[in-house]
């Protein structure tokens, strides 16, 4: 169904993904390393870093006056969280250079600009240019802060931090606000070289390609220096017991109550319950015909979004919603029945077969775009547990009523947060 | 049925209008896996004043009623048509923008059975009290949501300053104020009024075949009967070409601040070529002056002026065109009056060909990615096709700009009159 070519490569794996859907080319380049709070900082900024100049094209303007000339690429970097794992993504998509009048080799020229903005930034004196490191310092601190502004994401990330205090996971994305001044250009440069020596590092190629030579491009572009280590460092936390429901009220000048409820799942993408996981998720809340979905919002009719979602490699269950303070009590006690519901094996064959369904289209539908492509991928690198696509969809197929039950018991309320108004304080 | 090439895009277009009136497309792409389909009315949030069908008198109905619509269209007497689609392994969803409502599904199997419930469900209303009212408390707390969203207020605190008339100003799901007042009756004659096929269009992307999915279209639409087709009045406003309100600030509870400065367009070119030539000018300047290869864009980022939440777009309908450009800042005064300074200060004679032609090339790009998506092609044909133009000429016209042709939307743009500037601050600071 998709075809795969992974290569080991000297400092990094390449995947090539050939398909003619796209009229554009695109390279992935992530690199991965396990979450810490002396590095998750430094590993924020870089990536930002990259992408404010390179050696040939040393500050953001020439750099991104070239990706206009390449019939304007875009390059874009992120970070993500997966389980205990911090990743930065690069992402490069260039035209297809077939549907264009002129026909210039931009697969070629973007698969050595990717290489150029990670293997050989703009330094100076042997470190990264101190006016870059310095802006970049500050849209770092107000990205950082911005979270605070979007209420729906705050509460989710406020839900995270008294969820997991104490575990890696519980670290921000984009880092700690306190350890952002401290950072020099020396010091950062120096995380950027071990970095490259120690992160596990894959580059995905998708698109309209010869894929020899494609092959050849990422080996001659991408010289990695050799590495100290030979396997990739491994994460892991040991599980965590409940011994009583946390619950957390923060109040703000806000009109609608948000509310964040985690549970542990005790299961993970590693795991072979993990598509009953998933078949949980969907029935319990992960799609429109789903339990929160149908109680919370169209018969009480007390929230515009009420739903659920995982996260697969922390083995997480996060529910959301969005209602008006004064009907906390009377969502808390519909989410409770929903879950009771669900323990109880109270849920019909139909909804079983609908929940397939979807879950399948949700797989096929992703892989139409080559971001999702890369995403769905990506799993079988950050967990030891390989899913081919047709594994996936095989599986999700044999999931029956007893192996949603079984996976409904192990699941466990750990925190609940809610983010209210001041109505009544002043 | 009609078929249409694209050489230089590889594209085939199928199109066929029906004898009731209503234009169909089918966009057949072999390789992907899903089907994409949306089914438009040419009715949105602004359309709050017209002639009901069969009456004779202008109307002015609550704000937010045609979101309400698409809301309460899912609901049908058996139940909810969301339940239909997922059960046929679907995922439906429906938006209202100010000039379109679109329902829309996306599968990757039972794509016939799918297109049948997305043309029967839009084409059978049902409306009662009791689910009228239900939906009162959901819709109320979707505009809850958007309250609390400072980007969202802040978008329509600039559109609501550049506007002094026009409905475009009205956030599109209303107020929970005003759609207490919305009632069974008023959908139905706003249903009525809005939702006859020749005023709707059907777009359908995806791994299909065309000649059996129209006749399948062909076949659904023979069996029912409509009424005549009917053109819609709508109320024309007089809206006066200066921005309403030129400063605004809206203090919230916020840590970073943020401004937008929008641009009131004078002219609005009614439909055809010219309507997308005069959107695509505007578009080319916008990125030309505030684009990240821009010097302006270096100097206010070097600054902190600005941040990667820094962006800028262009929008005509039929009735309005408005520019907006802004984001996060440090500093939301000094950021409004460089943006202003930027945009009244333009010279043609600074614009040189070589960076025209940088810009188009960019823009040609950007058009070929946004071709990867299904929901782009079905949203934005959908869109031009109501303009009486079409998406696939957007490469030819941005080739065909001149310097002169940016020069004129800028000398048409950019008085001072015409901006509006709103900002959203922590509360706090003020006192």
């Amino acid at each position: 169904m998709i075809r795969e070519y992974i290569t080991t490569m000297k400092g990094f794996r390449t995947h090539l993904l050939p398909t003619d859907k796209y009229k554009t080319n695109t390279l992935v380049l992530k690199m991965k390393a396990p979450l810490a709070k002396e590095i998750v900082t430094l590993r924020a900024l870089l990536p930002y870093v990259w992408q404010s100049g390179t050696k040939t094209y040393p500050s953001m303007k020439a750099l991104r006056t070239h990706l206009d000339e390449l019939y304007g690429a875009t390059l874009n970097v992120d970070l993500t969280k997966k389980g205990e794992y911090h990743i930065i993504t690069v992402r490069l998509d260039v035209a297809n250079e077939k549907f264009l009048k002129e026909q210039p080799s931009l697969l070629r020229q973007a698969v050595q600009l990717l290489s150029e903005i990670v293997l050989s930034p703009a330094l100076e004196n042997g470190r990264f240019v101190s006016q870059i490191v310095e802006q970049e310092k500050r849209a770092l601190k107000q990205r950082i802060q911005s979270v605070y502004d979007d209420k729906m994401r705050y509460a989710n990330l406020r839900l995270v931090e008294e969820m997991c205090q104490n575990e890696p996971y519980a670290l921000h994305v984009h880092g700690r606000l306190e350890d952002v001044d401290a950072i020099t250009p020396e010091s950062l440069f120096s995380y950027y070289e071990k970095a490259l020596q120690e992160d596990e590092i894959d580059l995905y190629i998708i698109g309209d390609m010869e894929e020899t030579s494609t092959l050849e491009m990422a080996q001659s572009y991408f010289q990695f220096p050799s590495r100290s280590t030979q396997e990739a460092k491994q994460a892991s936390t040991p599980p965590k017991a409940i011994t009583n429901v946390r619950e957390v009220v923060e109040k703000q000048d806000i009109k609608q109550g948000k509310l964040n409820i985690g549970y542990r799942t005790h299961i993970t993408y590693e795991d072979d319950d993990y598509y009953a996981l998933q078949q949980f998720n969907g029935i319990f809340g992960g799609f429109s015909h789903s339990k929160l979905f149908i109680n919370v919002r169209e018969k009480a009719s007390l929230a515009y979004y009420a739903a659920s979602r995982l996260e697969s490699h922390k083995g997480l269950l996060m529910v959301m919603a969005g209602i008006e303070p004064a009907n906390y009590e009377k969502a808390m006690q519909i989410i409770h029945e929903q879950m009771k519901a669900m323990k109880q094996g109270d849920f019909t064959d139909e909804e079983m077969e609908q929940t397939k369904a979807v879950i399948r289209n949700q797989l096929l539908e992703t892989l139409d775009t080559p971001r999702g492509l890369v995403e769905v991928l990506y799993h079988n690198v950050v967990s030891s547990r390989k899913r081919p696509i047709e594994e996936w969809l095989a599986k999700t197929d044999e999931v029956s009523r007893e192996d949603v039950i079984r996976v409904a018991e192990k699941i466990e309320l750990d925190t609940i947060y809610f983010l209210t108004g001041m109505e009544g304080e002043q | 049925m009609e078929k249409i090439v694209y050489d230089q895009l590889q594209e085939q277009l199928y199109y066929e209008k029906m004898p009731n009136g209503l234009d169909v497309y089918i966009l057949p792409k072999k390789s992907f896996n899903k089907t994409y389909a949306t089914f438009t009315t040419k009715y949105g949030s602004v359309d709050n004043q017209f002639v009901p069908r069969g009456k004779t008198e202008m109307k002015r109905v609550p704000d937010g009623i045609a979101h309400f619509l698409e809301h309460k269209l899912f609901e049908k007497e058996d139940g909810d048509v969301f339940q239909q689609f997922s059960k046929q392994g679907a995922s439906a969803n429906a938006f209202t923008s100010f000039t379109r409502t679109a329902y829309l599904f996306s599968s990757t199997s039972n794509v016939e059975k799918n297109l049948e419930t997305l043309i029967d469900f839009v084409q059978t209303p049902y409306f009662s009290e009791q689910t009228v009212e239900k939906e009162k408390g959901i819709i109320g707390q979707e505009i809850r949501m958007y309250d609390d969203n400072p980007d969202w207020r802040l978008y329509f605190g600039v559109i609501e300053s550049l506007y002094q008339h026009h409905p475009v100003k009205i956030d599109i799901a209303g107020t929970v104020e005003s759609i207490a007042g919305i009632t069974k009756e008023l959908l139905y004659e706003c249903y009525e009024t809005f939702y006859h096929p020749s005023n709707m269009l059907l777009f359908i992307v995806g791994p299909v075949d065309e000649t059996a999915m129209m006749e399948q279209i062909r076949h659904n639409q023979m069996k029912k009967t409509f009424l005549e087709a009917s053109p819609v009045q709508r109320f024309v406003y007089n809206e006066p070409e200066g921005a309403a309100t030129p400063y605004r600030v809206i203090p919230m509870h916020v840590q970073t601040s943020k401004c937008l400065v929008g641009i009131k367009a004078k002219y609005v070119m009614q439909k055809g070529k010219e309507k997308l030539k005069h959107e695509l000018a505007m578009n080319v300047l916008l990125d030309y002056l505030f684009g990240k290869s821009s010097p302006h864009y270096e100097r206010l980022y070097k600054l902190g002026l600005i941040d990667e939440t820094f962006a800028y777009e262009y929008t005509e309908e039929e009735q309005f065109g408005f520019a907006i450009v802004g984001g996060d800042t440090s500093n939301p005064d000094q950021l409004s009056e460089e943006l202003k300074h930027i945009m009244l200060s333009f010279q043609e004679s600074k614009l040189t060909v070589e960076e025209l032609e940088r810009v188009k090339k960019k823009k040609i790009g950007s058009f070929l990615r946004a071709l990867n998506s299904p929901e782009y092609i079905a949203n934005q044909f959908t869109r031009y096709a109501f303009h009486e133009t079409s998406l696939f000429d957007v490469v030819p016209v941005l080739e065909s700009l001149t310097v002169a042709d940016i020069a004129q939307v800028a000398n048409e743009c950019f008085h001072e009159s015409q901006l509006a500037v709103c900002q959203v601050v922590p509360k706090e600071e003020r006192t």
